[in-house]
């Protein structure tokens, strides 16, 4: 009942936020003229985002499933993800503080209105199911299943539900749905937070958490995401 | 990394002394992990003790039907939300507040209440059991209806207490590592305004601006610092520097001891001088509640005070929030004449 509130305070606070810090960064970059988006982010149209998001289907594919690559770079699945979620990461690839060579290209391809439209539309899309878990031991799962449901306290790492709501099928739009995420993709990503070369959380909230974990637990956590259902039933 | 937990004992319970030789490799290293984490090494002679985990019930040598309802308890601590309506009636769990499944020191880790009870408490000045302070949660953080004495839920709640104690001396006379929120020293001044910026900046992604917190579907994501889904204000943590050391030691989430002091005060501060539902010994008016929990409460707390940024006194209101009723009938003297 107060998830709706909730959530666009939510969205209220993070615009807040980058408002505040816009005065100081974006002036010591000379980039006064890229603030658009924290001041005014339009509202995305899921249809106009279908034309403009064609680009992106050479990856993440028509129906937003994206793909599972054992071996190499993952792309992840965007159907059925939160639209603000899609959009903050689009306008973190533009600005620098989500660096990664395949997207920064396309994702400045994009003005503010095309970002809020392409979100939309990968948002509206059915999600898909996560690969890259099924040939996981049974070990490694439910070594990924504690990880996920409940954590590993005698280390400080939380649940990923804890933040990543029920399921992990995602809770706001700063926590995504984890949930039939690509093993490849959710890998990749917190051995990069792990690294220091993915920053762009909240508060250093998923990078804290990544940091406590092993390689083995990075694994085991990404295949037993990667098959569990992405929306709830 | 699991692993290197699980060959040793089921529960490692000890009186910690720098210069003994008692202290084994487990309990070094959980020592050690805290305090990389920021949290004070045990003082001499304090009990340190590792209480047990859910792999741990596993492997345990006890009968199958107690395993089945320590689980049971275990859930209803961890999902408490399954008792909305009947006797939870905000967007708290237990393990909001009691994290780490009840098990983290600085944490209030619940295992002390089953070797430290029956005790004498100042809050209801008389003797309480396990179940009458399990009952306390209920009526205050809850705001809600404690399931009744012996019955099967409270029976597996507090059965999931004490075997988190297992292997504890029942009274230690010890003093018990990491009990409770451990609050920091209190600065000389407590802000409202640099409360709110403390809060806007390192909470409310989480706990929104509204401190309305977040659900999902019918599950608390994260709970509501207040307002009517929020505690009531007869539970422990309206009490300033019970707040406090709640932040200190366990905000923001995974982040333990990252803010400082002042602004864990501050935002405690903040906190506690905001709206939620009335105190269950509630008089039926402020300032006469104010008088008679005044000395062993809300001398802590903001109840009854006049908010500084628009004149209101916390606590004028007969709000109950979800629940129908002000008190539960297990909010009761005991006299033992």
């Amino acid at each position: 009942m107060n998830a709706k509130r909730a959530i666009a305070n939510l969205a209220l606070t993070e615009k807040e936020a980058i408002v505040k810090k816009l005065p100081v960064t974006l002036a010591a970059l000379g980039l006064i003229a890229c603030s658009g988006f924290a001041l005014a982010a339009p509202e995305g149209d899921a249809e106009r985002g279908a034309a403009s998001a064609a680009v992106c289907s050479a990856c993440h594919q028509a129906d937003g499933s994206g793909m599972n690559i054992a071996g190499g770079e993952s792309w992840p699945r965007l159907a059925g993800l939160d639209a603000n979620y899609i959009a903050k990461q689009l306008h973190d690839y533009k600005s620098g503080s989500r660096v990664n060579a395949s997207m920064m290209p396309f994702a400045n391809m994009l003005n503010d209105q095309q970002i809020a439209d392409v979100a939309a539309h990968y948002a509206s899309l059915p999600a898909t199911e996560g690969k890259g878990g099924e040939s996981a031991d049974e070990a490694t799962l439910k070594r990924g299943k504690q990880l996920a449901e409940r954590g590993d306290w005698s280390n400080y790492i939380v649940s990923c539900k804890s933040c990543h709501g029920p399921d992990n099928q995602g809770a706001g739009d700063a926590f995504p749905g984890i949930a039939g995420q690509h093993a490849g993709y959710i890998k990749a990503q917190l051995t990069a937070w792990k690294a220091g070369n993915r920053r762009n959380d909240p508060q250093d909230l998923m990078g804290t958490i990544a940091r406590r974990m092993s390689d083995d637990d990075i694994h085991a956590v990404a295949v037993w995401l990667a098959i569990q259902n992405p929306t709830a039933n | 990394m699991i692993r290197k937990f699980t060959y040793a004992a089921l529960s490692g319970t000890l009186l910690f002394s720098v210069n003994a030789t008692a202290v084994d490799d487990r309990t070094q290293q959980y020592i050690d992990t805290l305090v990389e984490l920021g949290y004070s090494a045990p003082e001499e002679n304090e009990l340190v003790h590792i209480p047990p985990s859910m792999e741990d019930l596993e492997e345990a040598e006890l009968h199958p039907e107690l395993k089945r309802v320590i689980r049971r308890g275990y859930d209803l601590f961890t999902n408490t939300q399954q008792l909305r309506g009947e006797n939870v009636f905000n967007n708290m769990n237990c393990s909001s507040c009691h994290l780490g499944e009840g098990r983290m020191p600085f944490s209030a880790p619940i295992w002390p209440a089953a070797v430290t009870l029956p005790n004498f408490r100042g809050k209801n000045a008389h003797v309480n059991n396990l179940e009458e302070r399990i009952s306390g949660c209920f009526t205050y953080s809850m705001n809600g209806m404690p399931p009744e004495y012996g019955s099967d839920n409270m029976l597996a709640l507090t059965a999931y207490h004490q075997w988190l104690a297992t292997g504890v001396p029942v009274y230690p006379k010890q003093p018990i590592y990491g009990r409770g929120f451990p609050p920091p020293e209190r600065p000389e001044e407590l802000s409202y305004t640099r409360g709110e910026a403390a809060f806007q900046e390192n909470c409310s992604v989480c706990h929104a601006d509204d401190g309305a917190g977040l659900r999902v579907g019918d599950q608390t994501v994260f709970p509501a610092t207040w307002g009517d889904m929020s505690n009531n204000w007869g539970a422990g943590i309206v009490r300033v520097f019970t707040a406090a050391g709640f932040i200190k030691n366990n905000m923001p989430l995974g982040q333990p001891n990252s803010l400082s002091d002042q602004e864990a005060w501050d935002i405690a501060y903040y906190m506690s001088s905001q709206e939620r539902p009335q105190d269950p010994r509630y008089t039926g008016d402020v300032k006469e509640t104010l008088e008679q929990t005044g000395p062993t409460f809300h001398k802590h707390s903001r109840y009854g005070q006049i908010r500084e940024t628009d004149g209101h006194v916390l606590g004028d209101h007969s709000n109950l929030g979800d629940k129908t009723f002000l008190k539960p009938d297990t909010v009761r003297p005991r006299t033992f004449e």
